[in-house]
């Protein structure tokens, strides 16, 4: 059970429980995306507040599992108040973290508490669900208005 | 290993074992299926997502070596050795099909990939002839998507309308509503035998004779029916009833559909190609063969159909009746075990059910329980089930699915139940 403890630490179960900007759209909410994952029906919009380079305010909606939850709220928890450049580069970093695609070793990206969701590299199958909210966000940070899918 | 584990607290009342065969019976079958004794995550399997697919006996995997390691050729045209006994093969398997189903003739079978197939078959060729503009085709509200989207395209095809057998909240079919929907303009009927998301077993028999009484041919999907119940197509009167092998311990790729000598013969082919025809000419046009075989074009999956015959005789060692008592009690016993979980909803209550639950648990989401189990050895499915309208009437997302086989025994609920504690422990832990 210890490789259970990776995946849902105590950091992903709170994050589940009590999402932080959950249900909540900035009020002066300027740029948002939606995301599909259609093998399990997970489904997230998030709406973004961007000003002058910089992510004001971040809200979303929507529902999936505790991984997908917990990784959307940790995500808009540290991209409120990155500039738009910050945030790619988290977004990057945090890609290549999960997957493990092109990781190099100056890779020197300090997560936080955005560390936690490595425990789920170990799950292939539910990597689509800690990366769904961020390619959402990503999509919502370019202004693209496309529908994001995992598929 | 003992079959039945009566430790688990509080049912000393399913004391009587739950059935027991004059031959061979199900005590021991779990013998037949090796990948069953294969750990995952160092745990012995618990192998409960057989509505998705079945494990497969090893007389299957030995007719399969046996065919291709002894029999291999291509069908209906060699005048070679190999060919003979391969088309003898893939032709008795045919006819293994026929009594299985208790078809009136063995041409009656058509060899297609599976139940998917056969419905897109029966739109595109039976309904595509059939349903004109302003026509209507109806299903039920509790289909999966291959017995709905492939009917959508059509209607839009054909500019034809899709009605909808409304469900109760207990998953039950409303068939007081179907006499309303029948008319004149219903050119077709399609709806499935046993709901593959939530189990109801769907009243087919008074379906099909409220529908013949009007002159409406029924296709029914049976994908979830075949290996848990038996099946008479004469004795339904079903037009069309289709299956899949891998849902019924037989390969995937391989499947059935069973149409009306009459029905068939009007049909025009589905795709075209070789072993299809009589006669192709430039000059003087091609001539199609006769059915089934009008329908299968192309070299067909020969060993699947191979492997398909070898399931029926797997499956005709023990009775139908046995396999759908035995699945009937672990059907009770976990539903009344579930029930003792105060967090757990099971979704889907009718009263007549084949062996699937699907339950939902609290707030948690399907994956993270499917996940938790996973790491168990316990494999579920969770999601949609590929029934998302069904989904949208009940107001869900998504659900924990669990589906048994003949294989399945008591013990194997009972390590849900532990497992389903586990969940509870991480995600509730107070």
């Amino acid at each position: 059970m210890s490789d259970l403890a990776d995946l849902y630490e105590e950091i992903i179960l709170d994050h589940n429980k009590n999402p932080r900007y959950f249900n909540k759209i900035p009020e002066c909410a300027n740029r948002k995306a939606e995301g599909d994952n259609p093998l399990c029906g997970d489904h997230y919009t998030i709406h973004l507040h961007v000003e002058n380079g910089i992510v004001e305010d971040v809200g979303f909606e929507g529902s999936g599992c505790a991984i997908s939850k917990a990784s959307a709220s940790l995500m808009l928890e540290s991209m409120r108040g990155k500039t738009e450049a910050e945030a790619t580069t988290l977004f990057n970093g945090l890609h290549r973290m999960l997957t493990g695609e092109g990781a190099t070793e100056n890779d020197t990206t300090d997560f936080g508490k955005l560390e936690v969701l490595s425990g789920v590299c170990k799950y292939p199958m539910r990597v689509k669900c800690a990366t769904l909210a961020w390619h959402v966000f990503n999509a919502a940070l370019q202004d693209t208005e496309s529908n994001v899918s995992t598929e | 290993m003992a079959f039945i584990n009566f430790k688990h607290n509080g049912f000393h009342h399913l004391e009587s074992p739950p059935l027991h065969s004059t031959g061979v019976g199900l005590m021991n079958v779990k013998r037949d299926f090796p990948i069953l004794y294969k750990p995952v995550h160092n745990q012995p399997l618990v192998y409960l997502d057989n509505a998705a697919t079945t494990q497969k006996p090893q007389s299957v995997v030995k007719a399969l070596y046996s065919y291709y390691t002894a029999k291999n050729a291509n069908i209906h045209r060699g005048v070679h050795h190999l060919s003979e006994q391969s088309t003898i093969a893939y032709e008795s398997a045919r006819d293994k099909v026929r009594q299985f189903i208790n078809a009136r003739e063995t041409k009656e079978i058509v060899f297609v990939k599976g139940a998917t197939e056969a419905i897109n078959l029966v739109a595109q060729t039976f309904g595509k002839l059939a349903v004109k503009k302003g026509d209507e085709i109806i299903v039920s509200e509790l289909e999966h998507h291959s017995n709905i989207v492939p009917w959508q395209i059509l209607c839009e095809q054909n500019e034809a309308t899709l009605r909808v057998i409304p469900m109760t909240d207990s998953g039950e079919l409303q068939i007081e509503q179907l006499e309303g929907m029948l008319n004149e303009r219903t050119k077709l009927l399609a709806v499935s035998h046993v709901s593959n998301a939530i189990g109801t077993i769907n009243p087919i028999k008074e379906i099909i004779q409220m529908a013949n009484q009007v002159g409406v041919p029924v296709l029914i999907d049976g994908a979830q029916a075949t290996a848990h119940l038996g099946i008479d197509v004469q004795d339904l009167d079903c037009d069309f009833y289709v299956f899949s092998g891998h849902k019924m311990y037989a390969p995937t790729g391989i499947g059935v559909l069973y149409a009306k000598k009459k029905i068939l013969e009007t049909m025009p082919p589905y795709q075209g190609g070789g072993d299809m025809i009589t006669r192709v000419s430039f000059k003087s046009g091609t001539i199609y063969n006769q059915i089934p075989h009008k329908f299968e074009a192309g070299t067909p999956n020969i060993s699947g159909a191979i492997g398909l015959g070898a399931a029926i005789d797997y499956l005709a060692v023990f009775d139908m009746d046995e396999i759908s008592t035995h699945e009937a009690h672990l059907l009770e016993y976990a539903t009344n075990a579930l029930q003792q979980i105060p967090e757990l909803k099971i979704i889907g209550t009718a009263e007549h059910k084949a062996g699937i639950i699907s339950f939902v648990l609290d707030d948690i989401h399907p994956h993270d329980i499917g996940t938790i189990l996973d790491q168990s050895g316990i494999a579920v499915r969770a999601g949609h089930h590929c029934a998302m309208p069904l989904m949208e009437r009940l107001g869900i997302n998504a659900t924990t699915r669990i589906s048994f086989g003949l294989y399945n025994t008591i013990t194997d609920v009972d390590r849900l139940l532990d497992g389903l504690q586990n969940v509870l422990r991480i995600f509730k832990p107070n």
